[in-house]
């Protein structure tokens, strides 16, 4: 696993609890969507935990985060109430948007969190202006912005590619490829099926990154964001990584095997790898990681509560926040 | 109406630091129009620059430097060319306020020349505003006059909401009344052609009588204001005549005001007819002043085809189309 031996032990336990906190999370989530309590669309992060825990832990204080439709993760990462996230998904004004965002539709200034987008790919060109102002107003902020591998194939990332290598803008690409759009795997999808090569014609340096590794990821976070930071434009980072679940609540995923999902389940769950190299490192004991799963139920049962027990937005709220109040 | 639009873009960057403004052609070259010359020599590159022709990406941008408080004027360089944008200005900037409620605004102003008369066919001709008058969240301004177009595109800066500020491009040097045949005249010879130094507003939303009467109300936009007071005045008929200014949200008062004095209202568009935002302003009339009206509302607009280049003069709706309405409309 790659920087182990420098990195601290205790961010090596904070990880496993960030990443567990989503797994649970997304696992309850999926629960109450059973339950009815949650309609519409709703897109797990079950799987992918690692990247946005590491990529997270590359950033500081102010650098922002966007990101498309498969968004819990991101928002639970960047340090977002559980019970706000979780309310929102049941449609209860103790969400982030007060219920009028739905799962894909969060946002958090006080976390720079800058959505949850549901159109594939447009929230790409919506971090490459973040990164615009972040150069404008000499912040030395970066930002964060996530896109899958079917975003990979829309044109508007390409047209953001070109922007942000010509304007040296302090941005990171992240493509979280966990190797099917929906139901379309990369292979039938791109010409191009390694796709951190496709920032070559804009001069951005690409990197693969095994995203079910934590460290390695927020390894190759640090690297991109220190040359970000430094002015040196932006990077891709492409993310191999796998989602275990459907790409929505009602995906029958009839494109993949059984046998292909278990073997990732089985070689590779980001949360495994990482509770054995704790283990084996002897950085935590059975108690310890005990504890931590006692704490992440906790948080993740009270979020559940809190989204039934939250009312539903008043009625008002339909006219609310369509045009500035002045 | 360009040096005007110049103004209010030099005033907000001056004002402002977090105005900037940029758009394919706009920084070294200064506008495809000339709308934005000068204002790099005068405030850098950094606030003022060329983008590449990619008009999602460069809308995109935007919106996310709204999001973080910067005030983007975004040049697209014909409105015929906004339509890549379109995904971008209704799916992110107009919801952004509602599905954040109220956390994260798109205070962006997307400056497009718009309209026809100008002999450039299908794709640089278009008037595309009833499209984004159909979204919630976007705010919709076409000015008629030089004076209008400086104070309006600086109250637009100005705005938390995001604006769609159309330029009517036939009337950029001069008010054309839709007399093809007969010379151009320049703003310098119209009253309202005369520009104020320095900061002023005119505020979102709020129509102008730009001719008092009583026997008729026109409802006008654009380019087409100076057509009606050319068919008012060659029709001897006392027309008054509403220059909407701000699209959306549209000064309804002044519209029923006016409506429920005169009885019969004649509503003027260059865009096609269909759905256009005549529909919308008809069914505002007789859901407001339906006891009022002595008349049917009568349309006069663009016909439903794509622009047609060789038909230019047979499909802008010029004074002879207007005053026909003004007629039937008095008749009836």
């Amino acid at each position: 696993m790659a920087g182990l031996l420098t990195i601290h032990p205790e961010v090596l336990l904070g990880f496993y609890r960030d990443m567990l906190l989503i797994r649970r999370f997304e696992e309850r989530a999926g629960q109450l969507y059973g339950m009815g309590l949650i309609g519409g669309f709703c897109h797990l992060y079950i799987g992918q935990e690692a990247v946005v825990v590491g990529m997270q832990a590359a950033l500081e204080p102010g650098d922002q985060v966007i990101t498309g439709y498969r968004d819990h993760g991101h928002m639970l990462a960047c340090g977002m109430e559980a019970n706000g996230v979780m309310a929102e998904l049941t449609g209860r004004v103790g969400g982030y948007s007060r219920g009028k965002g739905g799962s894909m539709h969060m946002f958090s200034r006080e976390k720079q969190f800058f959505g949850g987008h549901g159109i594939v790919g447009a929230q790409v060109s919506l971090g490459t202006g973040l990164a615009f102002a972040n150069q404008y107003r000499g912040d030395n902020r970066v930002c964060l912005a996530y896109f899958g591998d079917g975003a990979a194939n829309q044109g508007q990332v390409y047209e953001s590619f070109n922007m942000a290598s010509l304007w040296k803008l302090p941005v990171i690409y992240i493509v979280e490829n966990n190797q099917y759009a929906m139901g379309t795997s990369v292979k039938r999808s791109s010409s191009e099926t390694h796709l951190h090569k496709r920032g070559g014609s804009f001069n951005i340096i690409g990197e693969e990154v095994d995203g079910m590794d934590v460290v390695a990821v927020r390894d190759a976070g640090l690297r991109a964001v220190a040359k970000a930071r430094a002015g040196g434009g932006p990077t891709l980072l492409e993310m191999k990584t796998y989602r275990y679940r459907g790409h929505s609540m009602s995906d029958p995923a009839k494109y993949r095997t059984r046998e292909e999902v278990d073997a990732v389940k089985e070689k590779s769950d980001p949360l495994e790898m990482l509770r054995k190299r704790l283990m084996d490192g002897a950085i935590a004991d059975e108690a310890a990681l005990k504890e931590i799963d006692r704490e992440v139920r906790e948080i993740v049962a009270e979020s559940a509560r809190f989204a039934q027990e939250s009312p539903e937005p008043p009625e008002s709220e339909l006219f609310a926040h369509i045009y500035s109040e002045a | 109406m360009i040096q005007a639009l110049n103004s209010a873009l030099d005033v907000m960057m001056a004002r402002d630091p977090d105005v900037l403004t940029f758009g394919e052609d706009v920084g070294y070259f200064g506008g495809v129009f000339r709308v934005t010359e000068g204002l790099q020599q005068r405030y850098g590159a950094t606030r003022c620059f060329d983008a590449p022709i990619s008009e999602a990406g460069l809308v995109a941008a935007a919106i996310g430097m709204g999001a973080y408080g910067l005030r983007p004027v975004v040049e697209i360089q014909f409105a015929d060319y906004i339509y890549p944008a379109f995904d971008q200005i209704v799916s992110e900037a107009a919801r952004l306020r509602y599905r954040s409620a109220g956390e994260f605004t798109s205070p962006i102003t997307i400056r497009t020349p718009y309209g026809g008369g100008i002999y450039g066919g299908q794709t640089h001709s278009q008037s595309p505003e009833a499209l984004f008058a159909h979204v919630a969240g976007l705010k919709v301004v076409i000015p008629s006059t030089p004076h209008d177009a400086k104070g309006l595109l600086i109250a637009a800066i100005e705005e938390d909401d995001p604006v769609i500020f159309l330029e009517p491009k036939r009337i950029y040097n001069g008010p054309f009344d839709g007399h093809h045949d007969r010379p151009i005249e320049p703003w310098s010879r119209h009253p309202a052609g005369e520009t104020p130094e320095g900061y002023y507003r005119i505020p979102l939303g709020q129509a102008a009588i730009v001719r008092s009467g009583s026997a008729v109300t026109v409802l006008a936009y654009g380019t087409m204001v100076h057509v009606a007071l050319a068919a008012a005045l060659e029709s001897g008929i006392d027309a008054e005549i509403l220059d909407l200014r701000t699209i959306w949200p549209v000064d309804i008062e002044a519209i029923v005001a006016s409506v429920k004095k005169t009885g019969r209202c004649v509503i003027v568009h260059e865009a096609t007819r269909t759905s256009g935002f005549g529909a919308e302003l008809a069914a505002l009339v007789q859901e407001h002043c339906f006891y009022h009206l002595e008349a049917p509302i009568a349309r006069v607009t663009g016909w439903d085809t794509p622009y047609p280049h060789v038909f230019e003069w047979e499909y802008f709706p010029g004074p002879a189309r207007v005053g026909a309405a003004l007629r039937r409309v008095l008749e009836g």
